[in-house]
């Protein structure tokens, strides 16, 4: 039980911690590649709505 | 929270351009969203983008617009991509160059690697979707600008012979014919001829820049023309590539590819540049008036000759096309 209790007793290793202005960096980022990633997504739709059943079609 | 979940890593030498070449751990990046676009290049990016969107609109045959569109978005980001891999490499040279040193490599507010991998995507995405969406040629074409830009260009003839700029120049030269090749999924002798236009505007442009910057260069160790051969050499080289340029820039409508107002534009530019260069091969150090002149004047000779022929040639077909 001493042994239990002394190692819980260690502080905790919390790794990196993120300062304001890094989350802040982190979640524009993150938002950034959202966008990207939902644009992607819809450009596909729109492209295959226009090219219809040629859309596998891909002459050199 | 570990450094592994939150995608921190260590960075090698394989992952850092020549001069970044310090093992580290990483610290979480501070890096914004403009940092990223920084990146990309965005001023070469709407050249590139201004080029392409002649030659797509100059092109034969109908196109839907919003496949226009996608080839557009997909030369962008493809350019985007080999800006952000040109910066990557090169952040050794741009920390020690005055225009370049307040990049987002050289600054430390972009890792190496997360440059790297960042233009790396980019490229992957561009060309993938543009032969998805588009067709195969111009994802080709557009693979081969970026390989040609990063591999040929940045990696090999920049740091290596005073020539870099004249064969490099060919990665600038292609986007044209990428937006010919998206719209017609064929090449022919009109985008050949906008490419040669590019490539020959390219020396005298970067030269006539060069010219004014020669410590900066030198400092660098780039084996720029004016840091190697000195200044009358280079001078030389800008009259004799502006004299093959002039007539070029007058060839589409010599060819019936472009009509009188073009080859009038073309003409009248042509005379302009002609004399700032000749100014430039008359001029000597330290003063360097006529240098920018030709720089800033080669970029209006450029656009001009461009916006014309989109004008004459390519927006009563964009108008069309959009109609049809």
């Amino acid at each position: 039980m001493t042994i239990g209790i002394a190692m819980n007793e260690q502080p905790k290793d919390e790794g990196v911690v993120l300062t304001e202005a890094q989350k802040r960096a982190r979640r524009s980022r993150s938002i950034a590649i959202a966008l990207s990633l939902a644009a992607l997504v819809i450009l596909f739709y729109v492209m295959t709505l226009v090219k219809g059943p040629m859309v596998l079609v891909r002459p050199l | 929270m570990s450094l592994v979940s939150e995608g921190a890593d260590f960075r090698g030498p394989m992952t850092a351009g020549p001069g970044l070449v310090e093992p580290m751990l990483a610290e979480p990046s501070l890096a914004s969203v403009g940092d990223y676009v920084a990146l990309m290049k965005p001023r070469v990016m709407s050249l590139v983008v201004f080029t392409a969107l002649v030659g797509l609109a100059v092109a034969p045959g109908s196109l839907h617009p919003m496949i226009g569109f996608t080839a557009l978005l997909c030369i962008a980001v493809g350019a985007g991509a080999a800006g952000a891999l040109n910066m990557w490499y090169d952040a050794d040279i741009d920390a020690i160059m005055t225009r370049t040193a307040r990049r987002p490599v050289p600054m430390g507010r972009v890792q190496p690697g997360e440059a790297l991998a960042f233009g790396l995507t980019l490229a992957g995405f561009a060309i993938v979707v543009l032969g998805l969406l588009v067709n195969v040629l111009a994802a080709a074409l557009l693979a081969f600008t970026i390989f040609f830009y990063v591999v040929i260009y940045t990696i090999w003839l920049k740091r290596s012979t005073p020539q870099n700029i004249v064969i490099g120049g060919a990665a600038g030269a292609f986007p044209p014919m990428i937006g010919w090749a998206a719209a017609t999924g064929s090449l022919s002798l009109e985008p050949v001829l906008l490419f040669m236009i590019i490539f020959f505007w390219t020396p005298p442009h970067f030269w006539a820049l060069a010219l004014t910057r020669t410590e900066d260069y030198a400092r660098a160790g780039i084996p720029m023309l004016p840091v190697v051969s000195g200044d009358g050499a280079t001078r030389r080289q800008i009259l004799w590539h502006t004299l093959i340029l002039v007539p070029l820039g007058i060839a589409p409508w010599a060819l019936g590819f472009a009509g009188l107002f073009y080859g009038l534009t073309a003409a009248v530019t042509g005379a302009i540049m002609l004399a700032l260069a000749w100014q430039v091969f008359r001029e000597r150090r330290p003063v360097e008036r006529a240098s920018k002149h030709l720089f800033a004047f080669s970029i209006l000779y450029l656009f001009l000759l461009f916006a014309v022929l989109l004008i004459e040639r390519g927006w009563g077909g964009l108008i069309a096309r959009l109609a049809a």
